[in-house]
């Protein structure tokens, strides 16, 4: 890092890199246009196409594993050496009691490790991820399991209804050498911003309606990958795809073309039209889709956004170690085509909606 | 003959000076400070002046902010401690009331100089609490307790209106594209973009029959406009004065069913006529009209109101292209609350701020040709409260 470089980018010490990645999205699809039909006759457009549903027995922990196992299967290495399993949700099954823990004892990873659960809305699988670059970078680690993963909560006849999905990504840190994509260098720009929350006890979130837009989700996105890619010395041209946090279709689009990227580049990681927005692990399982067609070379820009408010951007560079990992689990386009379509029925009884 | 006129002009009331913030979404800035920028701006205009009294605007602040007491406030907030200030309400005429107030004060020769400032800040909560806010200004007790919206009662006017006169579909389209046509070249206004028929014909539905277009936008803004007495005008203004030729205000009830007629502004026709007859003009005098259009049926009501059209033929005036800026009575020379967005309380001073502007030649690309006479008129409610003001270009005494 030369002197003009020492700004406010974040590199570790040790370079670091995805050794592993998996992704996991439930079958269930709902229409957006069955939200609209129960709740506005039909009448109002939607924000996307669908969004995937969790089933009766899933939650953020058992789909924590399948994507942590995914991760496992491509990073090919012994699930005992990972020293920590940080998941980030806001759809935690408990308060008290991670599931981190549920998940390092299912894939095998206890007991010499950390765990802890992440909270940051939707960012909080990045924040993960910051972390255990810095864990695995600092040498005190040489793998670090962070999870983005998400059911999230919409109140019925909210217009985050429409959006609110289900869905995630898991991602393994190790050294470099062992990496599929090695992270350039990361960034996180914070502010105190209440554009959406969820108070304890409280089932559903609120929000501060277009409050959300201009100077909670645009602000940060763009403070924070220019931030970034200045410091980097990088421009969009650089980068073969890019990766927003994408709450509906729209707002990653806006912010993608803001900041000067192509359709080109951003169409690949646009996942919410087909599985709705999956919150803590919305930009994280877009870069699955993305790493699935990765060719050694590519460069990869990844912005989040957590309501409340924050951003992390990460710059990657795929190895060609990729080549050898794309087959080795499920590819997160086999997850979205594995679809049953449900109605609005179905779906309050999948995510507890009727009480009596 | 010379000595009446100049008496006249010692007794007269003048702007001398308008500020205004744009109108959007202003996140990061309290009511306060949106006020202070406006207040400011028109206080620069008249010389750095402190007024002797201090007239603030505002419908929402108490519902909304939180905060009531917006005169003391607002007058101590901009270095004002010790002069005289008071907040009027009156609904969406608050703007329109205020000036009212103002001017009685001045003519009476009671107060030389007076600073009118409309402030309203939407964004402090979401829409829902806001409708509740609004709705407060019709009857509690006949009309809110049934869940009406403010939207909701005008889109039964707008119904009944085209159920009586057998209007077209589409009539009332023309306001929302001039509006629009006009607020695109207005540096303040919130939307900024033409529309056309399509886009209008497009929108979707709030309450039948108003459309998206049919319906202002309620955003954050502030105004402010400096009085001063004829005799007191300091000799090295920057822009000559605007008279204010003639000020007068109406009700109706405020519950729309309790009218004998709902499909006519009958405070209107009162507060018009009134202030015709005050300023000693005719209706054709008139060179535009900055009516209070919170939705489409309110520029069709008030323009019939005022004597521009005939019951039910309103909606004509918007079809033939009369109300542009070249037309015969140009209306919402600025973009209106249509297309320059709906300040609430404020609106009305923004309305006497534009107006000023029309006057005085600084109008830019919406310059209404050799603007003399201006009409301005705020509405509180659905036609509840009116008041109406005349300006005109000192020449033109």
């Amino acid at each position: 890092m030369t002197d003009e470089h020492d700004g406010m980018i974040m590199q570790s010490k040790n370079p670091v890199g995805f050794v592993g990645y998996g992704a996991y999205i439930p079958r269930y699809r709902l229409p957006a246009k069955e939200v609209s039909r129960i709740w506005k006759g039909g009448a109002e457009g939607t924000p996307i196409d669908e969004k995937a549903v969790a089933g009766l027995d899933e939650d953020v922990i058992t789909m924590s594993i399948e994507a942590a196992r995914n991760a496992l299967a491509r990073a090919k290495i012994n699930p005992a050496g990972i020293r920590a399993v940080w998941v980030g949700s806001e759809s935690h099954p408990y308060s008290v009691k991670p599931t981190s823990t549920v998940v390092a004892e299912a894939i095998g990873a206890t007991p010499h490790t950390l765990a802890a659960d992440w909270e940051f809305a939707c960012k909080a699988g990045t924040e993960a991820v910051q972390a255990a670059i810095g864990f695995t970078g600092s040498g005190m680690a040489r793998y670090a399991l962070a999870i983005g993963m998400d059911t999230a909560q919409g109140r019925p006849g909210d217009a985050l209804e429409y959006t609110a999905g289900a869905g995630g990504a898991a991602y393994i840190l190790g050294p470099a050498d062992e990496s599929l994509a090695v992270v350039e260098g990361s960034y996180s720009y914070t502010t105190d911003t209440p554009d959406f929350w969820r108070r304890a006890n409280e089932k559903y979130p609120s929000h501060g309606e277009r409050f959300t837009g201009e100077p909670a989700y645009f602000h940060h996105i763009t403070s924070s990958a220019q931030e970034l890619m200045e410091t980097l010395g990088t421009k969009p041209a650089d980068y073969t795809f890019a990766v927003f946090h994408q709450p509906n279709t729209k707002f990653p689009q806006r912010v993608a073309k803001t900041l000067g990227f192509t359709p080109e580049q951003w169409e690949t990681g646009l996942l919410v039209p087909r599985i709705g927005n999956v919150y803590a692990g919305s930009a994280l399982v877009g870069l699955t889709a993305i790493l699935d067609i990765a060719k050694p070379g590519d460069r990869i820009l990844l912005v989040s956004y957590g309501s409340g408010a924050g951003s992390d951007a990460m710059s990657l560079h795929v190895t060609e170690r990729m080549l050898e990992n794309h087959e080795l689990a499920p590819r997160t386009e086999d997850y979205i085509n594995r679809r049953t379509e449900i109605d609005y029925a179905t779906y309050a009884r999948f995510r507890g909606k009727l009480s009596q | 003959m010379m000595a009446t006129k100049i008496n006249k002009i010692m007794n007269d009331v003048f702007i001398i000076g308008v500020g205004m913030t744009p109108v959007g979404e202003h996140w990061d800035r309290s009511l306060r400070e949106l006020a202070l920028e406006a207040m400011t701006a028109a206080r620069d205009e008249a010389g750095a002046m402190h007024p002797e009294a201090v007239y603030v605007a505002n419908m929402l602040a108490p519902a909304l902010s939180r905060q009531s007491h917006l005169g003391a406030l607002l007058a101590d907030f901009s270095g004002m401690r010790g002069i005289e200030a008071v907040a009027i309400e009156a609904a969406g005429a608050s703007g329109g009331m205020a000036l009212r107030q103002a001017y009685l004060a001045l003519a009476s020769g009671m107060v030389n100089t007076a600073l009118i400032v409309g402030v309203e800040k939407i964004t402090e909560r979401v829409t829902a609490e806001v409708e509740a806010a609004l709705i407060s200004s019709s009857d509690a007790d006949y009309e809110s307790i049934h869940g009406l919206t403010q939207t909701a009662l005008a889109a039964m006017v707008m119904q009944r209106y085209a159920f009586e006169y057998n209007v077209p579909e589409y009539a009332f389209a023309g306001f929302s594209i001039n509006a629009h046509a006009n607020g695109a070249k207005n540096p303040n206004a919130m939307f900024r973009r033409p529309i056309n028929l399509e886009t209008y014909q497009r929108a979707t539905i709030l309450s039948d029959p108003i459309n998206m277009f049919d319906a202002a936008p309620l955003a954050d803004g502030a105004a402010a406009i400096f009085l001063a007495r004829g005799d007191v005008l300091p000799s090295n203004l920057p822009f000559p004065p605007v008279r204010i030729n003639a000020s007068a205000a109406a009700i109706s009830t405020v519950a729309v069913h309790d009218r004998p007629n709902p499909i006519f502004f009958s405070a209107a026709e009162n507060a018009v006529k009134v202030a015709l007859d005050r300023a000693d003009i005719n209706i054709e005098q008139i060179n535009f009209f900055e009516v209070h259009d919170r939705y489409t049926i309110f520029s069709a009501l008030s323009l019939e109101a005022a004597g521009f059209a005939a019951p039910g033929e309103g909606w004509k005036l918007a079809e033939s292209g009369a109300i542009t800026l070249d037309g015969q009575i140009p209306i919402c020379t600025f973009g209106g609350s249509k297309a320059r967005g709906d300040t609430g309380g404020a609106t009305g001073v923004y309305q006497a701020a534009e107006a000023a502007l029309q006057l005085q030649g600084r109008a830019g690309e919406i310059q209404v040709a050799d603007a003399r006479t201006g009409l301005i008129q705020s509405i509180g409610g659905t036609g509840a409260t009116v008041a109406t003001h005349i300006l005109s270009t000192v020449e033109t005494l």
